[in-house]
């Protein structure tokens, strides 16, 4: 599996820990999406919990081609390690005029750790129309502290991404990031692939370093959502510098003062 | 009688502030908001609600964050509830 030559940049991790995700659109090819589609309808066989990816697929299954290619490995290898664990898979079928949208969630359970993450990955094997009711994504939200669906009543935030895409589509997310299978109302089943990981090994500069310092890479970090409200959107940069901190080992980054400031304690050791 | 919710959330805790977050639920049947299912907010700030008639019954207390989670970020701060009965 090539990973080294396709690892993300600094830029683009910076993103990642800014909105939560990223995308890369058409990086699947045709005959892959076709074989997808034919095991998505036959059922795709479950993962035990906890097996490292290498022994996660059959090898001459869609699953083991997926995370094999060049853009794939190198993200996972950027985000999560060169062999993490597949936490489970699951098929997400959207079905025809069904009338009803998922609440806004974050999988799993309330997830206190601020100094790893798991990531999902969904894949998309075909095009996603406005009316197929792709993924409700709400970028920056990863790093609120909410249980699951507990946030069902945010129908609609400023600067949400109804997704639409190409076939061969395929999206990283940070495990909190908010959610949701938005409504079908076309005549079409929605197939999406989606697989979580979780790292085995510390999440320190695992990607290409080299634009480290590159002035795009603070600005990524700076980014706000017209969802954030003034003042917790203060909070979010605050947590953002902490999660850059951990990423890249060096606790002395920061953005406009903002964790400096709060930490100046003269006299103090702890 | 029946009852038309309109939850806004707002950038501050003014009600003349701008709208970050929406949605709605029809007691009359006549429509079914759901997740997702618009990008444009039904008014721009609070007041433009109040303006177009909706009635507002419950506004977002303001409580002091918990010692040791200053800095932590959860659920939207300022929610408003307003109502249309018919």
């Amino acid at each position: 599996m090539e990973t080294t030559s396709h690892l993300l940049t600094s830029v683009l991790m910076a993103r990642f820990a800014a909105q939560g995700f990223l995308r890369f659109d058409s990086v699947v090819p045709d005959d892959l999406n076709a074989v997808a589609m034919d095991a998505m309808r036959a059922g795709v066989p479950d993962v035990p919990y906890g097996v490292p990816l290498s022994k996660a697929f059959p090898d001459d299954s869609f699953a083991r081609r997926l995370v094999g290619l060049p853009v794939v490995a190198g993200a996972l290898h950027s985000l999560v390690g060169p062999e993490p664990t597949v936490d489970h898979i699951a098929v997400h079928v959207r079905e025809p005029n069904e009338g009803m949208a998922q609440p806004l969630h974050g999988d799993a359970i309330i997830d206190t750790r601020r100094d790893a993450f798991d990531v999902q990955l969904m894949y998309y094997p075909h095009e996603v129309t406005a009316d197929m009711g792709g993924t409700l994504l709400v970028p920056g939200s990863h790093l609120r502290l909410t249980n699951e669906s507990d946030t069902g009543r945010y129908q609609n935030l400023r600067g949400q991404i109804r997704l639409t895409c190409p076939a061969g589509t395929v999206l990283f997310l940070h495990h909190g990031i908010w959610h949701g299978g938005r409504r079908n109302d076309s005549a079409q089943r929605r197939f999406m692939f989606k697989t979580r990981f979780n790292p085995t090994t510390p999440q320190v500069r695992l990607w290409d370093t080299t634009d480290l310092d590159d002035p795009a890479v603070r600005a990524e970090l700076t980014t706000t959502f017209p969802w954030y409200e003034h003042a917790t959107g203060r909070l979010e940069i605050y947590n953002r510098i902490a999660l850059w901190r951990t990423l890249t080992g060096d606790d002395t980054f920061d953005i406009d003062y903002w964790a400096t400031r709060v930490s100046n304690r003269p006299g103090r050791t702890a | 009688m029946k009852q038309q919710v309109l939850v806004l959330y707002l950038n501050s805790s003014a009600l003349d502030d701008r709208v970050v977050g929406w949605a709605s639920y029809d007691g009359t049947g006549r429509t079914h908001p759901t997740t997702g299912d618009s990008d444009e907010p039904p008014y721009a700030t609070g007041v433009d609600a109040l303006r177009d008639g909706w009635r507002l019954f419950q506004a977002s207390q303001l409580i002091p964050p918990y010692p040791g989670h200053e800095y932590d970020t959860s659920f939207l701060k300022h929610e408003f509830l307003f109502e249309k009965l018919e």
